[in-house]
This record gives structure tokens, sequence and C-alpha cells, in this order.
């Protein structure tokens, strides 16, 4: 058995036939979070990414309705769609100019005399299932499978959490894509997002130069950097800290961290005059009751497996796009809350670019110990990886939700594993 | 010290891993800024790959010393070619200078070429020979800013 209770084996990040598998059986199944209903408003709307290893093209159709077509012509097999995003009547295919309408139905064919009309392709082969959850665009390339909000279960609570906290709940994407990549398996990104061990490690360096930055100045004394200085002085939190902190799993491998960041220790309680600001037109679209609420909850990292992981809190959510067994690229988006001030979405650049960012601080450590971990479990000398840390005292709560003992157990791999071991037995 | 000379002597801080003299060249108020978009204007609503003014460029540089920085130790080894130098405007107090950036940088068995169109704006310092120059903005444009990336721990 690869997987087991409290270790897999090192293939499952090495071995390309199991990539393979992965592809066929987890990316070829699982809903997939695909972007955000803001990048595709209106009609002809579309941009480029990718489900697992098949390019698609995420397009707003006629009829209103968000599709996702595979970016291949029916002809020959080229991408009919150049990587990107922009607005087309008719997508067209460079090489021999057949052309499909924004559902991907084929339109024209050059030199139609030469087929027997019944034996056309009908169009560009649409990915069978997309939904969106509060904006949130999510695909599968199964026509069967469970409906999305089982799919997400308690995890819902996260993205609930992201448009909430956006007044009147508007949100969009903004600020430019971070794109990044690792000679590494998909799945060390995914494990490590959770991993409340790992920060005093990995990030030793950018908490020790964040405890020597200028102090996070008094309101109207600001640096454009604060909030970034903050987040890399809290990865230095003490362990006990870290031990405190909730870790929660759900039965598709979903993990979310909480009572971590509260906005007190973040930004609120700097006596932010932006952030009381924000608190009033919070109030303003949904009632100070609601908006109390919204601003009590404290979630942290949450993981939809097997390809998104976001903070609600900080508006960044990245996808991850496997390219091989050892070969990963992650694309990070920033969010702007429409209504909010201008200032918090200018913390979110900030913050995008010292801790997510492919120049930062925090990022280029975790990239480097992705390529190491590669390389280690490479290796054949040595089976095992372990994921016992807590291992045996897992909480369990109730809808199939479980606690790992600690902030720092390792129950969102054991999660992860065991999701995985599903779709790879069906 | 003429601009070309200047500029070369930067260059060869960065390749001899002399980072805290390299830092020294920029102003109290400098700014270093390698954008994410092609033709970005702004640093403050879209995200950069680097944007950093005198405090966190020094901080860069303390994390590139600092024995845990995984990323940084060792130090990728690089070569800056810079190229095309021309003066794009002259003032009293700042001259406006583009040249071209070609880099090899190598580390853990990766080597990698940058390419990138830089904007200096230097201010000068001391008067005849010993007159040289110091940087008040640095700005790179990676021709792959766009791209998808491995991680960047080097100084453009």
């Amino acid at each position: 058995m690869l997987v087991q209770p409290d270790r897999v084996h090192r293939s499952v990040y090495a071995d390309p036939a199991i990539f393979d598998l992965e592809m066929e059986r987890v990316f070829g199944r699982a809903w997939l979070v695909l972007g955000h209903e803001s990048q595709v408003r209106a009609p002809g709307d579309y941009f480029t990414t990718r489900m697992g290893r098949e390019p698609v093209i995420v397009v707003r159709r006629e009829d209103k309705e968000v599709g996702v077509l595979i970016n291949r012509c029916a002809h020959r097999g080229s991408m009919v769609c150049a990587e990107g995003r922009g607005h087309a009547e008719r997508f067209v295919c460079p090489y021999h100019g057949w052309s499909y309408d924004r559902g991907g139905v084929l339109q024209a064919v050059p030199f139609a005399s030469g087929y027997d009309k019944g034996k056309l392709p009908a169009g560009l082969k649409a990915v069978p299932r997309v939904k969106t959850y509060r904006g949130f665009i999510f695909a599968s390339l199964s026509a069967q499978g469970e409906d999305l909000e089982t799919f997400l279960g308690h995890a819902r609570a996260s993205f609930d959490d992201f448009v909430d906290r956006a007044p009147g709940g508007e949100l969009e994407v903004a600020g430019g894509v971070f794109k990044h990549a690792y000679n590494g398996n998909w799945k060390l990104m995914l494990e490590n997002h959770l991993d409340g061990a790992h920060p005093a490690w990995v990030h030793a360096s950018s908490v020790a130069v964040a405890r020597a930055a200028p102090e996070p100045g008094k309101p109207g004394e600001e640096h454009y950097y604060d909030i970034a200085v903050r987040q890399m002085r809290q990865n230095g939190a003490p362990d006990a800290v870290w031990e405190a902190i909730g870790m929660w799993t759900t039965p598709h491998g979903h993990g979310y961290m909480g009572d971590y960041h509260s906005d007190d220790r973040l930004v609120a309680g700097m006596g932010s005059p932006v952030f009381e600001e924000y608190r009033k037109i919070l109030a303003q679209k949904c009632g100070q009751k609601e908006a109390d609420r919204i601003l009590r909850v404290t979630l942290w990292n949450t993981i939809i497996y097997p390809n998104c992981s976001f903070m609600s809190q900080f508006r960044q959510l990245r996808i991850i796009h496997p390219i091989a067994v050892d070969r990963s690229v992650v694309h990070a988006y920033s969010f702007r809350m429409k209504n909010a001030p201008a200032q918090m979405f200018r913390d979110t650049v900030a913050f995008a670019n010292v801790v997510n960012g492919t120049g930062s601080w925090v990022l280029t450590d975790d990239l480097e110990v992705y390529e190491r971990l590669q390389r280690g479990l490479s290796s054949g000398a040595v089976d095992w990886v372990y994921v016992g840390r807590g291992h045996g005292r897992d909480v369990e709560e109730p809808n199939g939700v479980r606690r790992g003992a600690t902030g720092t157990s390792e129950i969102f791999m054991r999660a992860q594993f065991a999701a995985w071991l599903r779709y790879l037995s069906q | 010290m003429k601009v070309d000379e200047f500029l070369y002597h930067e260059a060869r801080l960065l390749d001899t891993g002399q980072l805290e003299a390299w830092l020294e060249l920029f102003t109290d108020d400098a700014t270093y800024w390698v954008p994410l978009e092609k033709e970005q204007r702004d640093p403050l609503e879209t995200s950069s790959i680097i944007h950093d003014d005198r405090t966190l460029l020094e901080l860069r540089v303390k994390q590139a010393r600092h024995p845990r920085a995984h990323a940084r130790q060792p130090l990728a080894r690089t070569v800056h070619q810079v190229g095309n130098v021309m003066v794009l405007s002259e003032e009293d107090s700042e001259m406006r200078i583009a040249s071209t950036l070609q880099l090899v940088e190598f580390r853990a068995e990766k080597q990698r070429v940058w390419g990138a169109l830089v904007e200096h704006r230097l201010r000068r310092v001391g008067e005849g020979k010993a007159g040289s120059f110091r940087i008040a903005h640095k700005r790179v444009d990676l021709v792959n800013s766009e791209g998808e990336l491995d991680g960047i721990a080097i100084l453009f």
C-alpha cells in the first residue's frame, strides 16, 4: 500500500506512471477551481487556463453562463486560442481557419465542400460540468460525480468569508498575476500551506529581517510594506501560538487554518483609520450585527484539494497546475474589494509582493525547499515519507470534519492522502 | 567617472558578491523596481517582482547573508552584461540613463539567462576625477516578467 495511516510511499511524488494516473483520476474527476466571474464579465470575455494537463478556455457565453472549452481545434488539434485573456466574437483556429462561437459550436469551415456536412465535428469539446460558488468558477472534466456543494462541504465557509468580507459582496481579480514554477511535485505546495511547523525553519531568514525592519508606522506615517512586515514577523510566532491554532479537514481533502491571524493583530488593532472606514462601509452594506459576525471569523489558509490554496483575509488565491511529476506551475491572484478603501487593496498588493511573489522574501524559500524535497524523494534508497505528527489524536466534529489535536498536526496531509487514495482507487 | 563606467562598476559589485557596497550606491530616498507587467506604470495597485525602497533593499541584502536563507545560501553566481548605454535626459540634479542587461545566473545545477531593459536615474556626487554617481531609481523590465518563472533570489 502506497498510502498508510501515518506514512506514504515516496513514489507518489516521483513516479511518472502515478502522475499519469493522478491526472486521469484526480484532476480528471474532481471539481477544480478555475478563477472568478470578474475575469469574464461580459459575453465574449475569456481567459485561458489549464485543468490538470488540459488547456482550456473559460468564456462568458452568449446566454451569460460561464462555459469551459477544451482549447483544441476539432480539426487538427491546434490550440485555437493563444494563451492569455481578452474578448472574442469567435475563436478562430490559426491553422485552417475553423471558427467557433462563444459556446464552442463550429460556425464556419473553409473549403467546406470537401466534407460531407453531417460528418463535421460539432465544435470544441465542452468541459461537462461548470458551476460557480459565490462568484468563484469551478469545473470538472467528469460528467458524473458529486455536486459542487457536497464536494466543498464545510470548506464553503472559507469562500463565504472571502466574499462576505467584501462590502456588498463585490470582489474582482486585480493587480496582476504572479506565475511561479518549481521543479517539484504539485502535492508539495498543498502540503506546505497548512504546515504550521515549517515557518520557523523555512522562513527563518525573512523572520529575522522583518524583525530588523522599522516598526509599523502610526496612522498617517505608515510604510507601504507594513502589512507584509507584520506577516513575516508573524511567521516567527512562538511554538505555542502554532500549537494553539485551529486546523480542520474535510472528507474531500480540503483543509483550513483558523484562530491564527485575528484582524486585531494585522490590521484593525493598529488603530488604522483605513480599517475603521472599511468597518463602517461594511456595516452600511450589511448591518452592524452582520458586519461584526463577518469580522469575527478568523480563517487563514484554506486548501481546496486538489488545485487551490487561498487566504480569504488577504484576498490571495493560488491555483496549481501540475506539468509533470517533478514540475509544477502556480498562478497567484489578488482580489480587490470594490467598495473598500483603496488602501486596503494597496495592502493586498504589498502583501502579494513580499510574501507570495516570485521574487519575494518568503515564497522563494518555499520554492527552494520544494525542489530539495523532490531531489530527496527521487532517491530510491529510502521508501517512506512520514506524515504522523498528531496521528491518532484527531478530533471528530460534525459533518465529517476533523480537527487536528494541535495546530501543527499533520492531519491536513493525512486528509489529502485519504482523498487521493479514494480518487485513485475509483 | 563616466556613466557607462559607473554602470559597469555597479554590475561588477553584484557579480563579485559585494552586496553591501552595491547598496551604498543607492541614495537614501532610492527606489528599486522590477515590474511584473509590461509597461507597468503603477507599483502600488499592481504587483511587482520587486518593489523596494532603500529600507527594503537593505533588508533584502541582509536576508541574503542570513545563514538559513535557503534560496540564497549560497548566492547564485552571476554575470551582468550591461550594454546599449544611452543618456535619455540630463538635468542639473539627475540624469536618466537607459541600458540593456543580459544576465547569466547559475545555482543548484540550474543556469538561467535573463534579458531586461533597464533605466537608472543617477545623481552626481563629487567633482572631476573623484566624481561619481548615486542611484536614485533603478527600474528593470525583464523580457519574461509575465512568464512562468522559477523563484528569483538574485538582484538585477
